[in-house]
């Protein structure tokens, strides 16, 4: 085993994917919000920063950085520092095991288009595990801030959190005992061609998707942060880029959401006709290529659906989204399992 | 095998190291003008009154209660659903009377009121 140049691999790696998720999902993201928020609404939304606006974020991030930094005086000082940096950190640490592509070939080894080698088993475990930290990020802000509209709001999101966690991990058990495998790259090579995941797991499909707004903290699940009564929930008392660091991890979550729910659900990579159609042979450079951009386009349009939904539903009551999460996708997932796990008992 | 774990642990200190820098520059790059209200506790333009450190609904405790519950259970479902197809007959109906009665723990627990949010 040659150290250095798993490394270096390593490095090269993590740096492009690092800024294809500031870059795509961050800053993308942020703008494809507002563009399309401005359109819903019959507005023009940003146009002023470079070519229809299109450096718009870049312009607000270092506008971000550049703004006073305040922490109040009442606010626990440790907590009120790290809580945005768990919040960030698990938000970029979920791409150590989500794969983009096929390996190809490159002289006579194998390069993965991952960070991790499919034997890696644990792809879902180590999301799901990442998630869980996920809400201490949030807890914390609420609490450290010493603000009562922060506490609320965290309090709120973090109940959310983990009762959405429940029907999202129980869905996924469906989809794993079709799979057999809890490492996302051998779930999507079983997808091939159109046997996509959501056709024999179409209620898991539709509970993950509910959950997946409710994890991201998107509307119609935005109670955290409901303006009218909370101000802005768990960052109420945070400005600066640390504000910005809740902001983006929300962004980088909403992408992960979509890439996650393409991969286990949407056949990931695969295109919709046999590589060899098109004259690329399986392991080439270019069908990997290939292959990521199907990936990116399928999850754009998730990400779209992600933003579609927050300008035109309304926001849930909180103890509607207690009793949705409690009353009808727990149960209907259980449901779900014990379906799926008797079909494949007595199918095989 | 147990080094194609390591670009895991890398990725998570990379993740996090990143997110700090992050953390420092705001710090550093920030402008610096602080006055005795700019830190003050907000709320709505008010004089703050008393701490938010108080006693919230006892509603939230049950919520993480029955999360951890539940969430045990599917971490015992993912090595069951994994290894699905090489189980026989006993691992598959064992893992049926497991849901069983932990259906029956569920409706117990909303009949009794405990998944009731008003």
């Amino acid at each position: 085993m040659n150290w250095s140049l798993l490394i270096i691999e390593f490095l090269i790696k993590a740096i492009i994917i690092l800024t294809l998720i500031l870059l795509i999902a961050a800053a993308f993201g942020v703008y494809l919000e507002r563009k399309v928020s401005a359109w819903i609404q019959n507005r023009i939304g940003p146009n002023r920063v470079g070519p229809f606006g299109l450096l718009q974020p870049f312009a607000d991030v270092i506008k971000l950085f550049l703004k006073e930094d305040i922490t109040p005086s009442a606010a626990d000082k440790l907590f009120h520092r790290i809580a945005p940096v768990i919040s960030l950190g698990v938000a970029l640490s979920v791409y150590a095991v989500i794969p983009f592509a096929e390996p190809f070939e490159m002289g006579n080894r194998t390069v993965y288009f991952a960070l991790t080698t499919p034997d890696v088993n644990v792809g879902i475990l180590f999301i799901l595990a990442l998630t869980s930290v996920g809400v201490y990020g949030i807890t914390f802000a609420g609490w450290s801030s010493n603000n009562k509209y922060s506490l609320l709001g965290g309090l709120r999101s973090s109940a959310q959190m983990i009762s959405y966690e429940l029907s999202m991990g129980l869905s996924l058990v469906g989809v794993l005992l079709v799979a057999q495998s809890l490492s996302l790259q051998e779930i999507v090579q079983k997808q091939a061609l159109w046997n996509w995941n959501v056709f024999y797991q179409p209620l898991a499909f539709l509970i993950f998707l509910v959950s997946a707004f409710a994890e991201t903290n998107r509307a119609p699940f935005d109670l955290p942060e409901a303006e009218p009564e909370l101000v802005g929930g768990y960052n109420t008392e945070y400005s600066g880029m640390k504000f910005g660091m809740f902001f983006l991890a929300e962004y980088a979550n909403m992408f992960t959401s979509s890439l996650i729910i393409v991969l286990l659900f949407f056949g990931g990579w695969n295109l919709p006709i046999p590589a060899e159609w098109i004259g690329l042979e399986h392991g080439s450079f270019w069908l990997s290529l290939l292959q990521f951009f199907v990936l990116i386009i399928k999850t754009l349009f998730f990400v779209f659906f992600f933003i579609w939904v927050r300008w035109s539903v309304p926001r849930f009551r909180y103890d509607q989204l207690m009793y949705l999460g409690w009353k009808v996708l727990l149960p209907l997932a259980l449901l779900n399992l014990i379906i799926t796990s008797i079909v494949i008992y007595f199918l095989r | 095998m147990i080094e194609s774990y390591i670009p895991l642990i890398l990725m998570v200190t990379l993740g996090f190291l990143f997110a700090f820098v992050f953390l420092i520059l705001s710090e550093w790059m920030g402008a610096r003008r602080v006055t005795r209200e700019k830190i003050t506790t907000y709320e709505s333009g008010m004089v703050p009154f008393r701490t938010a450190r108080e006693r919230f609904s006892v509603k939230f405790y049950l919520i993480a209660m029955s999360f951890i519950v539940f969430d045990i259970e599917v971490v015992f479902l993912y090595p069951w659903a994994v290894s699905f197809s090489s189980l026989d007959s006993v691992g598959f109906w064992a893992m049926i009377v497991f849901v069983i009665i932990l259906f029956a723990g569920y409706y117990y627990e909303l009949k009794k009121g405990g998944l009731q949010w008003d």
